[in-house]
């Protein structure tokens, strides 16, 4: 059995320390909450999407936009971030976003590099834009320092695998201790939990480089956080609906919006009606309303669609250059230095990214409570009010001090934690993985997953989903877990980690495919075969899934909030 | 090998390992001084160790499979004045 290295107990445990666990850390202290600790997978100081920088703050600022909230609201509603989300989430995210920008600006993080509130990209041609550019390359050295001067206890390479819930509410976590080769377990008793461990990656097959899962968009050691949540029975909304995201060929990366530049055709047309110069302040929201743009050129053969800056004057090339380190895209910027890919000469081709949970998993309120007592959530795992870093930003922060005013007791002593069968399992477990002489290893196991989720849960337009395929994916998918985790073999704390993050995947799959059976319509890339339109009756409504402690699973529908 | 780590830069440190957000270094100094560079697959080329190695010792290969796709821009001008 693997050792329990160190048990804690705490008033709040935050599960990942990217920009919505580390707002909630600071602001669970700030309301009071004397044991604060943050679970994080890697090094908070460069962990998650954030890692070394972000660019695209949503938020509303009244000497800005004016007054009227309404127009910033409405085109929110209609970006990417806003797409299938709770209107009233995202309202009072926009009225409260000015206040975390400014706590941010006083913190240190450079809101303002070119000395004034500046909105660009993501945004229609002549109509408001949400999205306030800053430099986010100090971002979480900052927060970390924050965390710090707090008296936050941050335990870095602590991945949680499991949550533990006593009396019907959350009790507790398990984590992993991966800063040696010889993993360790650590439990910390706390009757409050935030997860905001991100997006999930690895679901599907990588689209751009398929033998490497490691090449996203956004963070890949972000997978199946969701999971945490689906199996304390939180309700899990959106997980039907595929998220993809689109950039440059084949060097996956998130910040198309940074790019200042036209995407054509191979004939030079543009993609798109909305420009045909490049435009620093709104950039090509062409990929942004036209989801498929990218997949549809190759498919009609009509493509490759391409990025071009090249009618950029200097100053604009100049200025995207700064933008791009800003947003942390370093790494690309010294790629094409290297390999001599001048933006300003050379247009890159541009690709639709592979599916992920990104603004999809816990259904939460207004304070990032979901339907578990004692469980929040805050970011991108979140389904009805997370997508990007400023809703991240903003919902952990509220997380944070909702968590630390419900601040109770949980019966018994941390030790008893162990005995709790949720965490007993796990333990067991991925014990048993370690101790084991042969067998498949976690990559396998993930590649499986993969090939399921594509053939019988894929994105659309070129690709359905139907009552059939989906049940037959339920069906392997269930034998893929059997045979998982019956013959997994791990042999060291960083393979543990990926195999639990792989038993994370499965959930999250299992939940995909229970809401789309459910959702009998095609809505944007949920696409079905048996039920080819789209039902207006259920424009405003949302699907929850969820699963009761005895493995029970319900789909049920509520309106929008 | 994502990272690539000059050992004639490499002070032995130990903050690429710590940072990596994704756990792909192993160091241990009692073997070598430099990290190894265990499960370099598993790098997201973020640049972190890039950007806070204080040797400026470590630059990252992109595999080939990564290669950004692009033609001359000019090319598609010329078919949009025809």
């Amino acid at each position: 059995m693997i050792p329990a290295r160190k048990i804690l107990e705490a008033d709040v445990v935050i599960v990942g320390g990217g920009i919505g666990g580390a707002m909630a850390a600071i602001s669970a202290k700030e309301a009071g909450a004397e044991r604060v600790v943050v679970l994080e997978k890697c090094n908070v100081r460069r962990s998650g999407s954030g890692a070394t920088g972000n660019d695209h703050f949503s938020c509303y600022i009244p000497e800005v936009h004016g007054p009227d909230i309404e127009p910033v609201l409405k085109e929110a509603m209609g970006s990417l971030i806003g797409q299938n989300k709770d209107p009233g989430m995202i309202r009072l995210h926009l009225e409260e976003s000015f206040d975390i920008v400014k706590k941010w600006e006083e913190w240190g993080i450079n809101m303002r590099p070119l000395g004034k509130w500046n909105f660009q990209g993501h945004a229609l041609p002549g109509k408001p834009r949400a999205f306030l550019k800053f430099d986010g390359r100090k971002q979480k050295a900052v927060l970390a320092e924050q965390m710090k001067k707090h008296g936050v206890q941050v335990l870095n390479h602590h991945p949680v695998v499991e949550l533990a819930k006593k009396d019907g509410r959350i009790a507790g976590a398990l984590a992993l201790d991966i800063g040696t080769p010889e993993p360790g377990f650590v439990l910390v008793k706390s009757p409050n939990v935030i997860v905001s461990t991100g997006l999930t990656h690895r679901l599907y097959t990588n689209a751009a480089t398929p033998s490497r899962m490691f090449n996203t968009s956004h963070c890949p050691n972000c997978a199946g956080g969701q999971a945490l949540g689906w199996r304390a029975g939180a309700k899990m909304v959106n997980m039907e609906i595929p998220y993809t995201h689109a950039g440059i060929k084949y060097f996956q990366r998130a910040g198309k919006a940074t790019w200042i530049g036209v995407y054509r055709y191979p004939d030079g047309r543009p993609l798109g009606p909305f420009v045909t110069k490049p435009d620093a302040e709104y950039g090509d929201v062409t990929a942004d309303i036209w989801n498929t743009a990218f997949s549809d050129v190759m498919h009609n053969g009509s493509g490759p669609a391409y990025l071009d800056c090249s009618e950029c004057t200097p100053d604009m090339l100049s200025y995207m250059r700064q933008a791009m380190f800003d947003e942390g895209l370093s790494a690309l910027v010294h790629h094409m230095d290297d390999k001599s890919i001048d933006p300003g000469k050379y247009a890159v081709e541009c690709m639709r990214y592979e599916p992920t949970l990104h603004g999809r998993g816990l259904d939460v309120d207004r304070d990032g409570r979901t339907s578990v007592p004692g469980l929040y959530a805050a970011g991108d795992l979140v389904g009805n009010a997370g997508c990007g870093l400023g809703l991240a930003a903003w919902l952990g922060w509220r997380a944070g001090k909702a968590a630390a005013g419900d601040a109770r007791a949980v019966s018994g002593s941390a030790e008893e934690l162990a005995a709790v069968p949720s965490i007993r399992t796990k333990m067991e477990l991925l014990s048993a993985f370690m101790e084991r002489e042969d067998g498949p290893d976690w990559q396998e196991a993930n590649n499986a997953l993969n090939q399921i989720m594509d053939d019988y849960a894929p994105a659309g337009p070129y690709k359905v989903r139907s009552e059939s395929l989906l049940n037959a994916g339920l069906s392997y998918l269930a034998q893929l877990r059997e045979e998982t985790l019956s013959t997994l073999r791990t042999s060291c704390s960083h393979t543990l980690m990926r195999a639990a993050e792989v038993l994370d995947l499965f959930d999250c799959a299992e939940a995909i495919f229970h809401a789309a059976l459910e959702r009998r319509e095609t809505r944007a890339a949920h696409k079905r075969s048996d039920y080819t339109f789209t039902n207006p009756l259920l424009a405003d409504r949302m699907l929850d899934v969820f699963r009761a402690e005895d493995g029970t699973i319900t789909a049920e529908w509520r309106n929008k909030r | 090998m994502p990272p690539v780590i000059d050992r004639n830069k490499c002070i032995g440190c130990g903050t690429c390992a710590d940072i990596c957000n994704s756990h792909i270094f192993v160091h241990d100094r009692a073997v070598d001084k430099v990290p190894h560079i265990k499960f370099p697959e598993e790098c997201w080329h973020c640049d972190s160790c890039v950007i806070d190695c204080p040797k400026q010792a470590i630059t990252l290969r992109i595999p080939l499979s990564y290669s950004l796709l692009h033609v001359n821009a000019s090319t598609l001008k010329l078919k949009e004045s025809k």
